[in-house]
């Protein structure tokens, strides 16, 4: 028997879709091991946040209402405290930016192990077998931690957004730990969140990324944006196209930037490095709109167009629109 | 200043794609891939450059120490940085097969012990086993804290409080940190202007760079005499337990079927149409 706690992850007083991909992990555990999870939803404003995971199945919704902005540092004790206090073989948070960065640090302070960024779990003889892309994602490795508790992040392109079971789970207060020395050299100033109206980049059926070759920010609005809402997609961009500051920092796919696997990826303009591809060959379909045929990109393209950007997208964005 | 980077060497990132597994599944093998100093210790190690010198005067103005953990050769990653403009590194040799994240978090917490830096900046990730995990463990070891996937530094008074922006995937995030402190690089932390710190003018601007500075020729040749000190777990101290065990390794499946290239954007929405069902 595998008990599970799951560390949700707060936006704004709400519970980010990424909670719901460890709920994912947290039920195929339990259901191999008979075991239970839990849910910690902590941050500013957790009780109202836990409302929304009510009918997931969980055994308690354990709440903390840490106020004062998001660090590692101020959330960590509170979560390894919740772990201690009760017999959790795995803790479970997203491989979010968030998760990534807090769970190691609550790891470190219960003595586990971590597997991270993990694409599945097996479950044999109540062992837990975790497998995860390395070398930007050329290679799985099946692991094991060997520690009593471990620590894991888990990958939400593998673990698909939990759907609601029914029922209502029980909710409970926890203390907020205190801090230790580290908490009081380090100050939240400010966070400044971006604001979009298409589907998140993670959850979109489709998305449409471009590259340094856009070379500007106005051509990624006039030429790439139509096409991206005359199919209803997310924008994404090359860590190129981030750095040349044509679109903000959180757009940008792959080993560094996000990890998506839409139904239908359209990469405009994009050589397709490898630490792009990374974060992207896990797409169903995948279209590379190029100039030069012997782009890299067409190692994982399933429908290469050779063509000139600039008069392909307008025209494909007119073709979008009249076929939809 | 003094800031500790620990950097360790990869098989060629660049051409991860032809990384292989043994026929039993039990090994990664890089064999004719070059090795290269992980390319997100490449960044910290830049950005820890930029934090102590004066980069108007071309003068160093603080210290950098280069820490590595691994096989003997491991002391040309070390050279390497040195060359890039480091004061001098710390060989911790150990087997490959023995480290895990832990592992080095523990060699890294005795180290900066013993070096008492305002600063250790990590890689955030091994482009090899992409975990991302060292330099957190090692923040809470210490009890020091820890800004990951910092993209702008600011030092407030000479290096003992510095104001970060740090990376989300929802955004951006500004903190205060006192020092001693852990900082992990994103990739904007390479931007012309993402470092001030306090001695550079503030309107200098670095060259367009998407990795490290380049070494000198002088540089390389005063790399060679340059202190490297050697030393081991025992001689440090450090218990590893590894907590991490990789059964096996598996590649991934190929992508099914081939590229078809198209000419016009016409034959591309049929396709999308009738083939691929995406349209
Ligand atoms: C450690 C590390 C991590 C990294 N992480 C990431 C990451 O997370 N994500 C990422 O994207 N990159 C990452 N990179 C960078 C990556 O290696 C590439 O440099 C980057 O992806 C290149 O971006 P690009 O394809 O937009 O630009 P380029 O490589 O310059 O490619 C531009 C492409 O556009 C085509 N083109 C030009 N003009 C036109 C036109 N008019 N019409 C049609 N096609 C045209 C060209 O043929 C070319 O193929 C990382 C690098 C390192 C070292
Ligand atoms: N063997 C090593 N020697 C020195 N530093 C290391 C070593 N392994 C990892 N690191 C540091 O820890 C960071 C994160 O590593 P990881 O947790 O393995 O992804 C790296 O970017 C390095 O800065």
């Amino acid at each position: 028997m595998t008990d599970v706690l799951v560390v949700a992850e707060l936006a704004e007083g709400a519970a980010r879709k990424t909670t719901l991909s460890a709920i994912t992990f947290a039920r195929q555990v339990t259901e191999a091991t008979d075991g239970a999870f839990d849910v910690l939803v902590i941050g500013e404003g957790a009780e109202d946040a836990a409302e929304s995971l009510t009918g997931y199945g969980a055994r308690t919704l354990l709440t903390a209402d840490v106020e004062g902005g998001y660090t590692a540092e101020a959330y960590a004790p509170t979560v390894a405290e919740v772990a201690k206090e009760n017999e959790y073989g795995v803790l479970v948070a997203c491989a979010s930016t968030y998760g990534k960065d807090l769970m190691p640090r609550v790891a470190a302070k219960i003595g586990a192990g971590v597997a991270s960024d993990i694409s599945a779990v097996a479950v044999e003889d109540g062992t837990l077998h975790y497998t995860r892309p390395m070398y930007a994602g050329n290679v799985f490795g099946t692991m094991t931690v060997t520690t009593d508790v471990q620590v894991v992040t888990v990958r939400q392109t593998e673990f698909d957004a939990a759907t609601e079971s029914g029922g209502s789970s029980d909710t409970e207060e926890v203390d907020v730990a205190d801090a230790t020395e580290a908490a009081g050299r380090i100050e939240f100033v400010s966070i400044e969140t971006v604001k979009s109206e298409r589907p998140e980049l993670t959850e979109a059926d489709v998305v449409v990324s471009g590259g340094r070759s856009l070379k500007s920010a106005e051509n990624f609005e006039n030429v790439l944006e139509p096409l991206v809402d005359a199919l209803g997609a997310a924008m994404g961009a090359s860590r190129a196209a981030v750095d040349a500051g044509y679109v903000p920092n959180d757009l940008q796919i792959g080993q560094t930037g996000k990890v998506v696997a839409p139904k239908l990826y359209v990469a405009v303009g994009i050589s397709g490095a490898i630490q792009h591809l990374a974060g992207m060959k896990g797409s169903k379909t995948i279209v590379a709109i190029n100039k030069d045929k012997e782009a890299p990109i067409a190692q994982v393209a399933d429908y290469f167009l050779v063509a000139d950007l600039f008069d392909a997208v307008p025209a494909l964005t007119d073709a979008v629109k009249s076929a939809g | 200043m003094k800031i500790l980077v620990p950097v360790k060497r990869v098989a060629d990132p660049d051409n991860a794609n032809k990384v292989k597994v043994s026929d039993d599944g039990s090994r990664v093998t890089s064999d004719g891939l070059e090795w290269k100093m992980n390319p997100f210790d490449e960044w910290s190690l830049e950005a820890a450059l930029r934090l102590t010198e004066d980069a108007g005067a071309k003068k160093r103005v603080g210290e950098v120490v280069l820490v590595s953990i691994g096989p003997k050769d491991e002391v040309q990653t070390i050279r390497q940085g040195l060359a890039m403009g480091d004061e001098r590194g710390i060989l911790v040799e150990a087997e490959d097969d023995d480290l895990d994240s832990h592992v080095v978090a523990q060699v890294l917490e005795a180290i900066a012990k013993k070096e008492e830096p305002d600063v250790v900046f990590l890689g955030k990730q091994s482009a090899d086993g992409d975990s991302n995990v060292a330099g957190t463990k090692l923040a809470d070891f210490l009890d020091w804290p820890l800004v990951n996937y910092a993209m702008h530094i600011a030092t407030d008074d000479e290096g003992k409080t510095f104001t970060v922006k740090r990376e989300l995937d929802v955004g951006q995030q500004t903190l205060k940190v006192t020092a001693p402190c852990v900082f992990t690089a994103s990739d904007r932390i390479l931007q012309p202007q993402a470092i001030k710190n306090g001695v550079t003018a503030d309107d200098f601007a670095y060259p367009e760079s998407d990795g490290g500075r380049y070494a000198s020729l002088k540089g390389i040749m005063q790399a060679k005499k340059k202190p490297v000190e050697e030393t081991t777990l025992e001689g440090l101290g450090v218990t590893p337990t590894r907590v991490n065990a990789y059964g096996s390794f598996t590649l991934p499946a190929a992508r099914t079927g081939s590229t078809v290239f198209l000419e016009t954007v016409e034959e591309l929405v049929e396709k999308l149409q009738t083939e691929a069902k995406v349209l």
